[in-house]
């Protein structure tokens, strides 16, 4: 925990870890550098891969990237994962790109959101789409398009993908440009695949690990400015959750600020908020217990600490200018679908958007409240100590992030030393979860506000 | 552990007593299984020492290894286990029935398939080394085994490879089987033991199960069920005995090291055929009969495979092939998830529970209501259902009934206890709902976010066509000398 600390006052001017670039280069022009090596890569290279940290402007990157190869004349297939992603990527690429044609493949129960129709020919079939420049589908449809080959790909949110699914579609396309944040949540299964551990096809990995196992010459780049995280963020997500590829944030201290336009009353629920408001951390601490997962208490303090939030009518000044902060610029966030069930039920303001981890997975918002995953609990498993998941939640904020936990979570993580089966040719995985929520932790500390004794 | 459990398991502590998790059984149990309880030599990875197997319970055979660390001992050892194992199983392929099929070929499925019931899930495991050690080797040539030998190799590495399948029951642990339906009042750890399992389950009268599971602990009442074996007796009674036969090899040290590992597995043996006894009162389920019927098409399968004379199967899983087992795997978790729920009440009250389904009764419904016009348009009945489960599904979740199992229904709201649904498969073709189909007002009706329909996986590459992302297309296999040599060996 010691490599945390000392570093917090130079964090803003120079990169959180010391193998950024070029000193004395502006974030913009930092950003600009790195998006313009890529697509000089992108011919030279069967598959280009972009490592982009939380809000370091990978749809930004993707909707650049198929504006250049749609350019060329070649018609470009886009693979994101979710429905949404396909739908919020068509609504850039029509802003960005208004001359070129968008095509949009879906499953035959899926009605288009009113912010897709009229920028997208939409079709269950290729046939039916006309002769788009850019077709777009999630990797789910993709897999049953068949008989076409496509010059060129854009694969996003590649590190959420499993490699399965990468196998089923790798042969629509020659070259590509694989796209995503290695340091969110790793694809699951609900059964266990440990027969193929240490396979380099496994696949249960993501599409990313599998492809550059295979293809260990392709060339990696890393977007290497946060424009989401404010300077009080960047430097403890980057240490924490990717110790060896670090980043910065694109604003200096003094540019994101935040404040309340509403006098408070002192409790601790106040002295929280403010905490996070002038520091951007906040640690509601309950006292040391343990809990069933739907912790009572924890709900309850979550629940008070967004509604207070919203009382104290904050106000936030960043690049974009002054601003209030209205529900829909704050989030709540949990690891179980059962807290997030429990939160919802014990009332939050209207508008607030409450959901686990994977659920916020690239989502943006000014403040977040966050139950963290090990609070109240007698072990810490694997599933609680998945660096990604605490990741996500502790880097959707623009200005400021609460996290509510009970005492004794660092003794929780002495008595639990991650003790996996090693298992041969698995690659090693960093950072590993164990450090990087001591690391995320230590730093929490010195925004402590103890939860006031109950009545 | 789900919060039923739980309650199942802290329940089972205050009584003494193991608590039904099930009200029917989730498995199907062959009426004649085979026994096999396998014991290994300690240190060891897989050298057998010893094998108590067979289908009668009074007529166990014992295999031993009088010195596991000789190789030829060993190899002599699966010959003979060979001798029970393979008659058994090739008698289940004689008789096969017909299957028809919409839209394809018939085909012949064996009406019965073999079950190996082993103590434990390391049991298990030991049957997939087994099965890997000896699957590549050769019956001429340097080291040559008896023919035998690599066709059990690729029989227990098939059974070892269906054992992954969740809800297939060709080789089981009898404690994996016992514990999806009894929940006792000690851990899960605990529970790999099947003497205190069983003694939580079905404790001897006037004993508390506690007391019982307390008794099975101790190693010289009641040895472990394999395949390590009790430290004590390896040290005080196996090696004296393997040392004896190594210094003087003859039919006596041999018989000496029998007598010796027989008192290990005699005690097992007899649990074994309890637990399948009390498995086997449980009413069956309707969903283990179907899954059986899965198990039974993939031991109809490999068996023509190997008559054909397919090679061993390969040590590792290729790109594509590793993709489509998980695909296989996954949706064989889907399947016996939902059919288990839908086959138990008890099961089904951990899903609601969860908010992943609701029990309640019907208090709108509008089975006629139709959307869309003209040609398109369709019969979407509306149905409002009233309940007290806390459900957490959101608007669009695709729900089935197990009352009506072909039906689908979506999610349109949950509000105040009251989930609106809409029906838009199995409600009738036309404009107009077949009677009974849809619910009435009144019914008591239970809808759940789980399915055993069969979703077509998306396709493959074929192996040959592996893209360059995987590695590209692999080479092709050609059996060679040393096939069976192993990394590390």
């Amino acid at each position: 925990m010691t490599r945390t600390g000392g570093r917090r006052s130079g964090a803003v001017a120079v990169p959180a870890t010391g193998a950024a670039g070029p000193a004395g280069l502006s974030p913009a022009a930092e950003a600009g550098a790195v998006v313009d090596a890529v697509l000089a890569d992108l011919p030279r290279h069967r598959g280009v891969v972009v490592d982009s940290p939380p809000g370091a402007g990978k749809s930004t990157l993707v909707v650049r990237a198929a504006g250049h190869l749609a350019a060329g004349g070649e018609p470009l297939m886009i693979i994101a994962q979710t429905n949404e992603q396909v739908d919020d990527l068509i609504v850039r690429l029509a802003a960005a790109h208004p001359a070129l044609r968008l095509g949009r493949l879906s499953a035959g129960d899926y009605t288009a959101p009113a912010r897709v129709t009229g920028r997208a020919a939409i079709g269950t079939r290729l046939a039916d789409l006309g002769d788009p420049d850019v077709v777009i589908a999630t990797a789910d449809k993709w897999a049953w398009v068949g008989d076409r080959v496509w010059p060129w790909a854009i694969v996003d949110e590649a590190y959420q993908m499993r490699s399965d699914k990468l196998l089923r579609i790798a042969g629509l396309f020659e070259r590509a440009l694989f796209v995503g944040d290695p340091g969110q949540l790793d694809p699951f299964s609900v059964v266990d695949g440990d027969r193929w551990a240490g396979l380099s096809w496994d696949p249960l990995q993501s599409a990313v690990a599998v492809l550059l196992r295979h293809n260990p010459d392709l060339p990696v780049h890393r977007l290497p400015v946060s424009w989401r995280l404010p300077a009080s963020a960047a430097p403890l997500v980057s240490e924490a959750f990717y110790p060896f590829t670090g980043f910065r944030a694109g604003t200096g201290p003094e540019e994101r600020r935040m404040g309340f336009a509403t006098g408070g009353m002192r409790t601790a629920y106040d002295r929280a908020l403010e905490e996070a408001a002038a520091s951007g951390w906040a640690l509601y601490e309950l006292p040391d217990r343990h809990t069933v997962r739907t912790d009572a208490e924890a709900v309850r303090a979550v629940a008070v600490l967004a509604t207070r939030l919203l009382q104290r009518s904050p106000v936030t000044v960043s690049e974009r200018g002054e601003h209030p902060v209205t529900a829909e610029r704050v989030a709540v966030g949990a690891a179980h679908r059962d807290q997030v069930a429990a939160i919802r039920a014990a009332g939050l303001p209207a508008g607030v958007t409450v959901d686990t981890a994977n659920r916020l997975q690239g989502r943006e918002y000014d403040v977040t409240i966050v139950l963290h995953p090990l609070s109240g609990r007698r072990d810490a498993t694997a599933f609680h100590l998945e660096s990604g998941r605490l990741c996500v939640l502790t880097s959707r904020h623009r200005h400021a992030c609460v996290v509510v936990a009970r005492a004794g979570i660092p003794e929780l993580l002495d008595a639990h030393p991650s003790a996996d089966a090693v298992r041969l040719g698995v690659p090693v995985k960093f950072p590993d979860g164990w450090e990087a929520n001591q690391a995320v932790l230590a730093r929490l500390a010195e925004h402590r506000v103890p939860a006031a004794p109950p009545h | 552990m789900s919060t039923l459990s739980a309650l199942a398991r802290l329940r089972a502590l205050r009584e003494g007593r193991a608590q039904r998790l099930a009200t029917v059984r989730h498995c199907h149990l062959s009426d004649r299984p085979m026994v096999l309880i396998p014991l290994r030599l300690a240190g060891e990875a897989a050298a057998p020492l010893a094998a108590m197997a067979g289908t009668d319970p009074d007529h166990p055979r014992l295999l031993v290894v009088p010195q596991p660390r000789d190789r030829d001992l060993r190899f002599a050892f699966t010959a003979e286990l060979a001798e029970v194992v393979l008659p058994y199983v090739e008698g289940l392929q004689k008789a096969t029935e017909t299957v028809e099929r919409r839209g394809a070929e018939p085909y012949e499925r064996c009406v019965d398939a073999p079950q190996l019931l082993v103590p434990n899930p390391a049991g298990v495991t030991f049957v997939q080394l087994l099965g890997r050690s000896t699957r590549f080797r050769r019956a001429e040539g340097p080291y040559a085994v008896h023919p035998s030998v690599p066709v059990l190799g690729r029989w227990l590495t098939f059974f070892g490879r269906r054992a992954q399948y969740p809800g297939s029951v060709l080789l089981a642990a009898a404690t994996d089987l016992l514990s999806l339906h009894w929940a006792t009042g000690q851990s899960a750890l605990e529970d790999a033991n099947l003497a205190s399992l069983l003694g939580w389950i079905d404790p001897p009268p006037g004993m508390s199960g506690a007391s019982a599971a307390r008794e099975a602990e101790d190693p010289l009442v009641w040895p472990p069920a394999g395949p390590a074996t009790d430290p004590g007796f390896d040290a005080e009674v196996l090696a004296p005995a393997i040392r004896a036969y190594q210094e003087a090899p003859g039919e006596r040290a041999a018989a000496a090291v029998a007598a010796a590992v027989r008192s290990q597995l005699e005690p097992t043996w007899r649990l074994m055929w309890r637990a399948v006894d009390l498995l086997r009162a449980l009413p069956p389920g309707g969903g283990a009969a179907a899954r059986w019927e899965g198990d039974r098409t993939a031991f109809t399968a490999f068996a023509a495979q190997l008559a054909e004379g397919a090679p061993p199967q390969p040590r590792r899983d290729g790109a594509v092939a590793a993709a489509a087992r998980l695909a296989r795997m996954e949706r064989a978790r889907a399947v016996y998830d939902a059919q288990r729920a839908f086959d138990d009440p008890l099961v089904m009250a951990g899903h609601r529970l969860a908010g992943e389904a609701f029990t309640g009764t019907v208090v709108a419904a509008e089975p006629d209501r139709t959307e869309g016009e003209g040609r398109g348009r369709k019969l979407r009945p509306l149905l409002v259902v009233r309940t007290g489960d806390p459900v957490r599904l959101a608007a669009g979740a695709r729900l089935a009934t197990p009352a009506r199992r072909g039906q689908r229904a979506d999610v349109v709201d949950v509000a105040g206890g009251e989930v609106t649904l809409k029906i838009v498969k199995g409600m009738g073709r036309g404009t107009t709902a077949t009677p009974g189909a849809v619910p009435q007002v009144g019914e008591v009706v239970c809808y759940a976010a789980l399915t055993d329909e069969y979703q077509p996986p998306a396709a493959l590459p074929a192996p040959e066509e592996t893209p360059w992302t995987h590695g590209g297309p692999p080479p092709e296999y050609v059996p060679a000398e040393d096939d069976a040599e192993e990394d590390w060996s």
